[in-house]
């Protein structure tokens, strides 16, 4: 059998992954999907954990996690279009209103 | 042994894919690739006797979300990135906030690793607890989902609603409100 660590080990590396993401790229869409690899990383660790221990209750809060994932890319993604069709640009630096 | 051979095989799938995923300039690809790596990511909830959230995984992350995000990367047609001008000029270049944040980075994996270090039955096998025929039935999934989490359950479902009222707000024309 795999031990728990291989697991929280390749969730650590996704969730690194998701973080280098958001922070490197400069794409509205690309930082989006950096998101969904974090939210993906922390899921894994909570089925492993949830296996490790014998019970159901990772799994669910995964489910939760999902729909929070469902809703978050609805509403990240609408914000994305709206912004898009103000200024012509997916690049988060030129979205500079609100900067004092 | 097999399954250990697959484990290594699909989370390799799972990382590749991820770093694949951050080094497209085309979100298009970036798509693709994460739905490759949601694919692998399924394949390991299967491991870990979780077959439920495994095909919740391929049909709602990769079947809804990531088809929602594949219709506006289309709908918006601004497929490359254009950082080139920004790239130069921007903050995050300066010298001293680059090696601030490179210590940040430093300090993240640090903690990581510590964090790895002290959970104490790291070195467990997974399947070592529990009942797989419990832990793998949808029977029993939705027993727990329905009576101990049943709040938050339905929290969730207004949480849906709102999200649903927010992205048709944002998304409408202006003239149409």
């Amino acid at each position: 059998m795999i031990p728990l660590g291989h697991y929280l080990v390749v969730s650590a590396v996704l969730f690194a992954i998701g973080t280098a993401g958001v922070f490197l790229r400069r794409n509205l869409i690309t930082i989006l999907l950096s998101i969904e690899i974090m939210l993906n990383a922390v899921n894994l660790s909570f089925v492993a954990f949830g296996r490790a221990q014998g019970t159901v209750d990772g799994q669910i809060i995964t489910f939760f996690v999902m729909t929070v994932a469902a809703a978050e890319a609805a509403v990240g993604l609408a914000i994305v279009i709206a912004l898009f069709r103000h200024r012509e640009s997916l690049n988060p630096d030129a979205f500079t209103s609100l900067k004092w | 042994m097999p399954e250990t051979v697959l484990f290594y095989v699909f989370a390799a799938v799972a990382i590749g894919a991820s770093l694949l995923v951050i080094g497209q300039r085309n979100p298009m690809y970036s798509i693709m690739l994460l739905i490759a790596s949601f694919g692998a990511l399924s394949a390991l909830y299967i491991q870990l006797d979780a077959p439920f959230v495994a095909m919740a995984q391929i049909i709602v992350y990769a079947g809804a979300i990531m088809v929602l995000f594949l219709f506006v990367v289309m709908l918006l047609n601004a497929p490359q990135e254009d950082a080139a001008q920004w790239d130069r000029t921007h903050p995050l270049r300066r010298p001293g906030v680059a090696r601030f944040g490179a210590m940040l980075a430093a300090l993240l994996i640090v903690q990581l690793v510590w964090a790895l270090v002290r959970v104490s039955d790291v070195g467990v096998a997974v399947g070592a607890r529990g009942d797989v025929a419990e832990l793998s039935s949808v029977r029993s999934v939705g027993r727990v989902l329905f009576t101990d989490y049943v709040f938050a359950f339905e929290a969730t479902s207004i949480l849906i609603l709102v999200a649903m009222v927010g992205a048709v707000l944002l998304a409408a024309r202006e003239e149409q409100r």
